[in-house]
């Protein structure tokens, strides 16, 4: 077991080196560079000014030994300018000599400065982590007890009117994308002038115009219920489909099995079957998937964020990307793969524990 | 002219039956839950003789209640339509109108409908769907928006309008508004209103449904060429090769979709050529596919293999050079009198990535498939036989795990549809004035507390038709593990 998780992770650290060094190369390709330096000097650069701006400050290196130095294996850069002065990637430029550091990456604790946001890129990603971290924990409590009531109700009787009415519930969630389902929630229940809100308002229910707010920017200082119920509900929704289907399969599987047989003719009464010896087994099956779905709901929180303006991990991939943040985006990214993997390797472990018929040798 | 409502004169007195009906088949559906729950369910009673007969019971007679409420709203429900066909927006309002610009969808859908059931023995697996509720619902959802998507974007039949002329007066006004000083020849409403750039929602939609039905189901088909013929050898051969592909599938099966998109789809990175260099690299894999699956079966047979190859790949070749070569991007190879066809720059980009992202998944289901497979007795019998390892992996393999391949094909569709939707959304690859889907919930959200009009209608669009992909999997998943 010890030497299984050792090699796991060992794979973990290639595929995170292999991803960054993706990233890292496409984003330093030299017309996302050249825009790069117009954004942050001035729009009207010509190309040897770019072209200076960028060697400068390191830009024009070999990709490899930039990409060394953002992991911090190689020395930073270090310009001498015609003044005399000398900047550095390590260093601020009135740092007395002796104490320049010649190192500054990942390995060093410093993840880099994002010129948007004009900060810390380490304190940045931390900090928009704990808000989608929110989210996310919400997200769970809703979706996974959601769908492990609908999967095991649907699958304790295959085939039953139930069972279909359940069954179209969770198809239908997985075919409503999070922009689709977030769209039409915010247009039922958040519209003043459309769904059910200027019902409500008429009659004097709700204190506001909408019963919930389309927007959960506010919901970083302050979660309400108001403001955090739409993409919650959004995320849950499209998530929960997937592993209700899971959990039924896993279920059906199970009420066939003879040990269900056996306690039937013993004459265990219908509760008590599903209860106590069905549920257990059932739920080995949909842990995997809850964990496996967790990169999902990845995604899903990209889009709610950007659609209910929650300034989250999510929202922060998006400006990272779309204004060529380098060293953002590669913290964004790191982040992210290593949630993929880290929770594919509790899916495998967690999956040896609960289930005792597999053993790895 | 009047603003057309909902119904029409043919609602005042349609209306109250649907909402009484929809109301009963609410109540028994939520009735047939709480019941399937609390009580134990269908009881079956044994009778004297030995036969079996079921107690009914409140649970039964919910059961009975959901299904004739439910066929009793279908039939109101169609007979909307069936009136709007005949009578128009004048009779029916804006469904009426609807029906009525939908009548060649209607009609090519009730001819495949009436010759696949009637063939259904002889049509195989697709035959055996029409044996299914679920599959045929899901079937009919699909095949309205294919049928919609084609007749609007190839005969111009469906639309009302032009998806993009402007009409004065129209931004965003609601559903059945009449048009102001409509000329003659004019379809005189906007039946399901105009958006924020007074331009027909109606039209939109189904040009819409034009692109998503010519892009969904080919990215997917080339995902699948991919797939197949890396996850083949790699399940078959297993050892160095497997460990290898499997990695580079993990790895971009890692990334986060929506980053990759930002990353692949942005205008600097089209400028490097790198996503030209990707559809070189990735849509050779359908040439190589056809090309390995032909030869491996004739290649006992030179004077015949010879020539079939030559004209495949020969006819292939040309439409692949043509695919990827665009003058003015980097991959120019063709002349241009050559060039057989011009995929807009913006398409072809959004299709690699969708292709890049779906490749790895299809991958690793055929490689467990091929695992599964090759311990198999009638591969051991090929071997036996000394077949070569591609014949035995393409046509030994690849046919028997057909199955559970179709029912992923069809889910995937549906999960390209979601994901073009997502491109769509964020705004990257098709241009903004492009009538898809995805992008045009991207221009609604803007003012969604607003108007609701513009932005329901792709967004409920893309719901069916990915449901209706999910349904059509489902039943053929059900029909398949009958044999």
């Amino acid at each position: 077991m010890g030497l299984f998780i050792l090699r796991r992770l060992g794979v973990m650290l290639l595929t995170a080196i292999c991803l960054t060094f993706i990233v890292f190369f496409l984003t330093n390709l030299y017309p996302n560079l050249e825009k790069l330096a117009k954004t942050q000097g001035n729009f009207r650069m010509s190309d040897e000014a770019v072209a200076s701006w960028l060697g400068d400050r390191g830009y024009t290196d070999n990709t490899f030994l930039k990409y060394g130095r953002w992991l911090g294996v190689a020395p930073g850069w270090v310009t001498e300018n015609e003044d005399g002065t000398v900047t550095g990637q390590c260093f601020a430029p009135d740092t007395p000599e002796g104490e320049r550091p010649t190192f500054c990456g990942v390995l060093q604790g410093d993840w880099g400065y994002s010129l948007v946001f004009k900060d810390e890129v380490g304190g940045l990603v931390v900090k928009r982590l704990v808000d989608t971290g929110k989210l996310m924990g919400l997200v769970l409590l809703v979706m996974v007890p959601m769908a492990l009531i609908v999967g095991v109700l649907a699958g304790m009787r295959e085939g039953s009117g139930l069972d279909r009415s359940l069954s179209t519930f969770s198809i239908a969630t997985t075919a409503t994308p999070e922009y689709v389902s977030g769209v039409v929630l915010i247009a039922l229940l958040a519209s003043s002038k459309f769904g059910i809100s200027p019902v409500l308002a008429e009659a004097g229910w709700i204190e506001g115009k909408t019963l919930f707010s389309g927007s959960a920017t506010k919901a970083s200082e302050d979660i309400t219920f108001a403001n955090f119920t739409l993409p919650v509900v959004t995320i849950a929704l499209y998530g929960m489909g997937y592993i209700a289907r899971m959990t039924r399969a896993s279920m059906t599987e199970v009420m066939t099995a003879q040990y269900i047989r056996t306690a039937r003719l013993k004459g265990v009464s219908f509760r008590n079957i599903v209860l106590k010896h069905a549920l257990r087994n059932a739920l080995i099956a949909p842990f995997t998937v809850i964990m496996l779905q967790i990169p999902w709901l990845l995604n899903g929180v990209v889009i709610v964020e950007t659609l209910f303006n929650y300034k989250g991990f999510g929202w922060l991939l998006v400006q990272a990307a779309g204004n060529n943040d380098i060293e953002l985006l590669l913290a964004v990214s790191v982040v992210s793969v290593v949630v993929v993997l880290v929770t594919q390797l509790i899916s495998d472990i967690g999956y040896v524990f609960l289930n005792p018929r597999i053993r790895i040798s | 002219m009047e603003a057309l409502t909902w119904t029409g004169p043919l609602g005042q007195f349609l209306d109250p039956i649907t909402y009484a009906l929809a109301a009963i088949f609410l109540l028994a559906v939520v009735a047939q839950i709480v019941l399937g729950v609390a009580s134990s369910g269908e009881r079956v009673v044994t009778n004297p003789d030995g036969t079996l007969s079921s107690a009914g019971g409140a649970y039964g007679v919910s059961t009975l209640a959901t299904k004739w409420s439910g066929l009793a709203l279908v039939v109101v429900l169609l007979g909307y339509v069936v009136i709007g066909v005949i009578g128009g927006p004048g009779t029916a309002g804006i469904v009426g109108g609807m029906s009525q610009q939908l009548t060649p969808v209607w009609i090519a859908l009730i001819a495949t409908f009436a010759v696949s059931i009637m063939y259904k023995r002889k049509l195989g697996l697709y035959g055996k769907l029409f044996d299914s509720t679920v599959g045929m619902i899901g079937f009919a959802l699909v095949m309205f928006w294919v049928f919609g998507g084609i007749m609007a974007g190839l005969f111009d039949w469906i639309a009302t309008h032009d998806t993009l002329s402007q009409v004065s007066g129209m931004k965003n006004k609601g559903p059945g508004t009449p048009l102001r000083g409509a000329e003659e020849g004019e379809y005189a409403w906007y039946l399901l209103g105009g958006d924020n750039l007074a331009r027909d929602v109606f039209t939109r939609l189904f040009k819409g449904a034009w692109v998503v039905v010519q892009i969904a189901p080919l990215a997917t088909l080339f995902a699948f060429m991919v797939g197949i013929t890396l996850g083949l050898p790699a399940g078959y051969y297993g050892g160095r090769l497997d460990t290898f592909l499997s990695f580079l599938a993990n790895l971009i099966l890692a990334f986060p979709v929506i980053l990759l998109f930002y990353l692949l789809v942005t205008p600097e990175i089209v400028a490097t050529g790198i996503p030209n260099y990707m559809a070189t690299v990735l849509f050779i894999f359908p040439l190589v596919f056809v090309a390995v699956l032909l030869n491996s079966r004739y290649y006992t047979q030179p004077s015949f293999r010879t020539p079939l190859l030559v004209v495949v790949l020969g006819v292939l070749g040309w439409i692949y050079l043509s695919l990827i070569s665009d003058a003015g991007t980097k991959v120019a190879v063709l002349p241009e009198f050559l060039d057989l066809f011009d995929i807009a720059p913006g398409i072809l980009v959004v299709f690699v990535s969708v292709v890049f992202v779906n490749a790895p998944t299809v991958f690793r289901i055929v490689r467990g498939l091929a695992l599964d497979i090759k311990t198999r007795d009638y591969v051991a019998a090929a071997q036996t036989r000394g077949e070569g390892p591609w014949y035995i992996m393409l046509w030994e393999i690849l046919p028997n795990a057909r199955g559970p391949l179709i029912v992923d094909f069809c889910l995937r569709i549906g999960y390209t549809t979601i994901l073009l939707g997502t491109l769509g959304f964020f705004g990257l690859g098709l241009e903004s004035e492009s009538p898809d889907w995805g992008t045009t919930i991207n221009t609604g959200r803007q003012l969604i507390r607003a108007y609701v009009h513009p932005l329901l209608p792709p967004a409920i669009s893309l719901m069916t038709l990915v449901l209706g992909l999910n349904l059509l999997a489902d039943g053929l998943r059900e029909e398949s593990l009958k044999d």
